[in-house]
């Protein structure tokens, strides 16, 4: 009956067990440190006039209240085009940006493109489109076409590529390499190596891209009316210099109104490509 | 000798061809003429806006940091509206995102409480900004309000999804002890979440970050309104310095967001 002595030296040694390695713990603590830092200096320095502050419910009250009721004589006289060239900016800039950024998709992909300089230059493009916001893109575009919605189109383009294009690349990179190496070894051209092997793996992926773009442009572009790049934010914009709150509120509801129906639209449409 | 093998019988691939899309891509390609044309666009006028592009970039080199001042001054108040901003939204998204998680309140409750949501996502941030401005005035107060709204709307959608998903049996478990309502949620709901939780908040923090960079376009503080002068007054040397800072200011902010998300995995 000898059973095997354990040596309690090495398996009984006093061993406390923490979640976190010190200096995990420390890390932690600073982070904690400095953003309650960042907050408690933040509500100090920030310039808050405290007599807006008290005053704030009752003149949003008062803005309410000019709001209704909202005037829906504006809809047909001006809101309606404006909305309609609105909906055009946003799937014309989407169109451009599909048309950039497929090159570019396929330029960031590490296995369809292996060429580390390219990958770096094509990334390099990517954050700098989603770095500036697209109410940056219009002013720049603005200045260089003028005025009016084409400008609206090519900011909502510039901006979108960065977004498309980063999805679609990583899409990309993650596709199946099976079929790839099938057509390789039958001695495919790069060509037919894109359209037959690597386009069907990701082409519901790409188009739900699209179409997420796609409503999130749609509520970009209603913006850029206010820097000049046409749609709907002109018919806003009008309305709130001449301080009609019932138009303001008109378009207002008009932009809920053609976000509720596209949400629906994207979803229907999602769910018939996936 | 009569067998007729399916093996022997020459085969062709036929590509089948769907219609559908086929049919979709013409109709995109239609639209697009359609607009282009709408759009008034033609060659001539890209061309020459491509030159006055070139002549726009060349005004824009070598970007200006002369005055540095009025740049550093109004980043600090963007940055400061962004961190205000996330602080706010996300104490407030707290209990909203409860109120809307349908597995934890009365159906009536969650839909209040996802109407709020909606409206709070419905409008751009620098929609809400111009109400804002309109309704207390110029200044920092009326973009933080913008963004905070826009928070809300985000964090406490992402947040009531994530309650959704949660295992009930560890809440059924604190429950069975007898525990009050508060102690369910803080033993039995919130360990759960607040991991992604913390995801979320860092995400926001940089979309705040990048709003509260635009908001300053209708007069809600921060350096928005200084890139704006700097447009109205065609100082485009000055422009590409502050979009420079921008920039950096972004890149640096999603370096500590990954150094954040490491920390907590």
């Amino acid at each position: 009956m000898s059973q095997p002595t354990l040596d309690k030296g090495t398996f009984m040694e006093k061993r406390t067990w923490s979640r976190f390695s010190k200096f995990e713990r420390t890390a932690r603590f600073l982070f904690y440190f400095v953003t309650v830092a960042a907050i408690v200096v933040s509500l100090q320095t920030i310039e808050i006039i405290p007599e807006f502050l008290i005053d704030a419910p009752e003149q949003i009250g008062d803005m309410l209240n000019r709001m209704w009721p909202p005037d829906v004589s504006y809809y047909p006289s001006t809101i309606h085009e404006a909305m309609l060239e609105t909906i055009h900016i946003a799937t014309l800039g989407t169109l451009l940006a599909i048309i950039m950024a497929i090159p570019i998709g396929v330029m960031v992909a590490e296995n369809v493109t292996q060429n580390k300089a390219l990958n770096w230059f094509a990334r390099l493009l990517l954050v700098s489109s989603r770095s500036i916001n697209s109410l940056v893109w219009a002013l720049l575009f603005v200045a260089i076409l003028g005025p009016g919605p084409l400008a609206g189109a090519f900011a909502i383009a510039f901006r979108s590529i960065g977004f498309i294009g980063k999805l679609f690349g990583e899409a990309l990179e993650e596709s199946a390499p099976g079929p790839i190496e099938a057509l390789r070894t039958t001695g495919a051209p790069w060509f037919s190596i894109m359209t037959m092997g690597y386009w069907p793996q990701v082409v519901p992926t790409f188009w739900s891209i699209v179409l997420f773009r796609w409503d999130i442009n749609l509520r970009e572009s209603a913006v850029l009316g206010l820097v000049g790049a046409g749609g709907i934010g002109v018919a806003l914009n009008t309305a709130l210099e001449l301080f009609y709150w019932d138009r303001v509120s008109m378009v207002l509801l008009s932009m809920l109104v053609v976000v509720a129906v596209v949400e629906v639209l994207v979803t229907q449409i999602r769910k018939r490509i996936i | 000798m009569t067998t007729n093998s399916p093996i022997a019988t020459p085969r062709k691939y036929v590509r089948k061809r769907n219609w559908l899309a086929t049919f979709s891509y013409l109709v995109l390609a239609a639209y697009l003429i359609y607009v282009l044309s709408l759009f008034d666009v033609n060659l001539e006028r890209l061309i020459i806006g491509i030159g006055r592009g070139g002549d726009f970039i060349g005004r824009m080199m070598p970007p200006n940091f002369e005055r540095y001042a009025l740049l550093i001054e109004g980043m600090l108040e963007s940055i400061q509206i962004a961190i205000i901003a996330t602080t706010a939204g996300v104490l407030l998204s707290l209990p909203v995102g409860f109120l809307a998680a349908r597995n934890l309140m009365p159906t009536w409750v969650t839909w209040i409480a996802r109407a709020l949501i909606v409206g709070c996502r419905s409008f751009h941030p620098v929609i809400v900004a111009i109400l804002f401005v309109k309704a207390v005035g110029f200044g920092a107060l009326a973009g933080t309000l913008a963004l905070i709204v826009a928070s809300i709307g985000f964090i406490a959608k992402l947040f009531a999804e994530a309650i959704e998903e949660i295992s009930l049996k560890q809440i059924e478990a604190v429950r069975a002890t007898g525990a009050p309502f508060f102690s369910v949620i803080a033993f039995g709901v919130l360990p759960q979440v607040m991991g992604r939780f913390i995801g979320f908040i860092s995400y926001q923090l940089d979309s705040n970050l990048r709003n509260s960079t635009m908001v300053g376009l209708v007069g809600a503080g921060g350096i928005g309104g200084t890139l704006f002068a700097a447009f109205q007054r065609f100082d485009y040397d000055f422009v590409s310095a502050i979009l420079i800072a921008i920039i950096a200011v972004i890149m640096f902010a999603e370096g500590i967001n990954n150094v954040m998300r490491k920390l907590y995995r």
